[in-house]
């Protein structure tokens, strides 16, 4: 070990002469006392807007509670809530269009994410640039943009239609991706492919960033093909990165609600209505707070479990 | 793969031209819906719904005045008994038999946008700079807890957290407020800002401050005049990235705001012509309202991973 520098040394002789707490009360708080005046505030915050919300809605979940009615008094009503939420078909729906939505876009913004990351790797001119232009979408604003992509859509005038039938020479009047039942799920996909992807694109760019050349430089010398280093080291050092970026995709999709609400409002009929868009439909237009309470349950549970196993996964592929 | 270069595992010059013609035209691809929305705000409204789509127009501000504006059609007498106009957006909205009568709401929900954003931001950063500081330096319960409370505060979808927060501040009379909004946003920003301040100070030495310590500082002091200056690069990132966040928020501005205090982000959608959407308007406000955030990002580029992921890749 180099050895320390005659300050430190100095300072390392003070600071052990010297018991702490004394020399912290003189000269002003204690550090328990700052650390406690710098913590409060958060802490009072996040008590009052995020933990007191969810007692309450633990609470509401078992009631019959109407926001809209203010002078009917809310009734227990058990477990009620729960038991119509699980037996209601209409919410399987909901889950089965959501799971659509989450596994699909999954999909795209992996396999694009990672091969754009894997090229953006070859470290060409101007790469650092060309990266900078494509995050540029996640950035923005999703309601905006899904209002915006209702433009891009329009059948005939929309330039998505345009660009469509120029490359297959469909009449572009022919299809409405927004309005047709069996377009308007893949048209939330694209959208959030389009905005995504550059997100799995990152972490995959820090996860490849992060292989030591050593390691390419010893499989080179044992003459492993291109092919084999490629699945025996590229693919296993950044599958964690990967993982983790399906992890906060997932559950951000999973709870989505201000693109799709914006581009299709769950329409036509309740094709593209995800999980957040029914919810909102069931507290803030029908007003039934109570069940609409337990639902909000439901999801948090829902997402909190699978994330849970999720990061045991991803825990075991970090240990290897 | 090639032999010549310095490298053996440097990628052959081959390979790089074609991941750069690759990742170059992906990019263009992609950046194509954005430059259509900011040429789309320079069109006539007739234009703007031409077939084929038109990439050669001639530019017009038109989008730009009617998304500041409110119009009135008139009478041709009506127009015929007016002064001449005075100003140029005042003769190109009687080019269209209209006249302005007055300034439309999109200036105001912007102002809106910008007082909950720069409120919020600043009410973030400071208390979790404080906050940082403590779980950086000291022992402090719950510490290891944080980023799973992060977490799982961002597991619930936001239309959960508003129906609570919906009767909370229908209680305390907060419901279309800048303060309600501040406050909400303060609080889903503060856990991300904690852990990405955290880990900016955690980079900080140690020693710099001990130093200070021995020179007769008080803690305070150390921190102001020490840690503060070094965490400086980490606030400022921080910061656009609660700005970023609560300028784009839109399903808490939906809900919980109306009139007074509605934001930007809600309120676009809603710009509506005659018969059906200008969207020359829409694409005007769109691109006023997305600027900020391009200029933003760029700036942020060194920082963007760690603020995405919540400071857990920190590259």
């Amino acid at each position: 070990m180099a050895g320390p520098s005659v300050a430190d040394r100095i300072a390392d002789r003070a600071a052990a002469a010297t018991p702490m707490t004394v020399v912290r009360t003189v000269r002003g708080l204690t550090d328990r006392a700052i650390a406690w005046i710098f913590v409060a505030p958060t802490i009072f915050l996040l008590l009052a807007i995020n933990i007191f919300p969810l007692i309450w809605t633990i609470n509401l979940s078992f009631t019959n509670y109407r926001a809209n009615r203010l002078t009917r008094p809310a009734e227990y009503i058990g477990l009620r809530n729960y038991e119509r939420l699980l037996t209601d078909p209409d919410i399987w729906h909901n889950m089965q269009v959501t799971a659509h939505f989450v596994l699909w876009t999954l999909f795209f913004q992996v396999v694009i994410g990672f091969a754009l990351a894997w090229l953006i790797n070859r470290q060409f001119k101007g790469h650092g640039f060309w990266t900078t232009i494509i995050v540029l979408p996640m950035m923005l604003s999703p309601a905006v943009v899904g209002n915006f992509w209702t433009f891009l859509y329009q059948p005939q005038i929309g330039l998505f239609n345009y660009v469509i039938s120029f490359f297959t020479g469909v009449d572009p009047s022919s299809f409405d991706m927004i309005g047709s039942v069996a377009l308007a799920p893949w048209s939330i996909v694209i959208v959030d492919t389009w905005m995504w992807t550059p997100f799995v694109m990152l972490i995959c760019l820090a996860g490849l960033r992060s292989i030591p050349e050593s390691i390419y430089e010893a499989a080179e010398i044992d003459r492993a093909s291109p092919w084999r280093q490629f699945w025996t080291i590229t693919v296993p050092m950044v599958l964690p990165f990967l993982m983790l970026a399906v992890l906060f995709r997932g559950i951000e999709n999973f709870k989505m609600f201000d693109l799709v609400v914006e581009l299709t409002s769950g329409g036509p009929g309740s094709v593209t209505e995800l999980a957040s868009i029914n919810l909102k439909r069931e507290a803030f237009e029908k007003w039934r707070t109570g069940y609409a309470s337990a639902y909000a349950i439901i999801l948090f549970v829902t997402v909190f479990g699978l994330a849970n196993i999720y990061v045991k996964a991803l825990n075991k592929v970090k240990e290897r | 793969m090639s032999a010549e270069a310095h490298s053996v595992v440097a990628p052959s010059t081959g390979w790089r031209r074609f991941a750069a013609v690759v990742v170059i035209a992906y990019a263009l691809a992609m950046l194509v819906p954005l430059g259509w929305i900011f040429i789309t705000g320079f069109k006539s409204p007739n234009d703007a719904i031409a077939y084929p789509p038109k990439v050669f127009f001639e530019p017009s501000l038109e989008g730009y005045v009617n998304v500041f504006t409110t119009r009135t059609r008139q009478s041709q007498e009506y127009m015929d008994s007016l002064p001449p106009p005075e100003t140029w957006y005042d003769e190109l909205v009687r080019s269209r038999n209209m006249v302005i009568a007055g300034p439309s709401r999109f200036g105001q929900r912007f102002m809106n946008s910008l007082i909950v954003g720069f409120g919020a931001t600043f009410l973030t950063v400071f208390l979790g700079t404080l906050a940082a500081y403590a779980f950086s330096r000291f022992k402090v319960p719950l510490k290891d807890d944080l980023l799973f409370f992060i977490l799982s505060t961002r597991m619930m979808p936001p239309i959960a957290v508003a129906i609570p927060i919906f009767l909370m501040y229908r209680t305390l009379g907060l419901n279309d407020t800048h303060l309600g909004l501040i406050l909400l946003y303060t609080a889903v920003n503060l856990s991300l800002a904690v852990w990405l301040l955290k880990g900016f100070m955690d980079e900080i030495p140690r020693e710099y401050e001990e130093a200070a310590l021995i020179d007769g500082y008080t803690r305070l002091q150390a921190f102001r005049k020490v840690v503060l200056p070094q965490a400086m690069t980490g606030i400022a990132a921080t910061a656009i990235f609660c700005l970023i966040f609560s300028w784009n928020e839109y399903a808490f501005a939906l809900l919980l705001t109306s009139g007074q205090a509605q934001t930007a982000p809600p309120f676009i959608p809603t710009i509506i012509g005659e018969g059906g959407l200008d969207w020359p308007a829409v694409a005007a406000g769109a691109t006023l309202f997305m600027i900020p955030v391009l200029v933003f990002t760029v700036l942020l580029r060194k920082h963007l991973l760690r603020g995405i992921t919540f400071g857990a890749v920190r590259k």
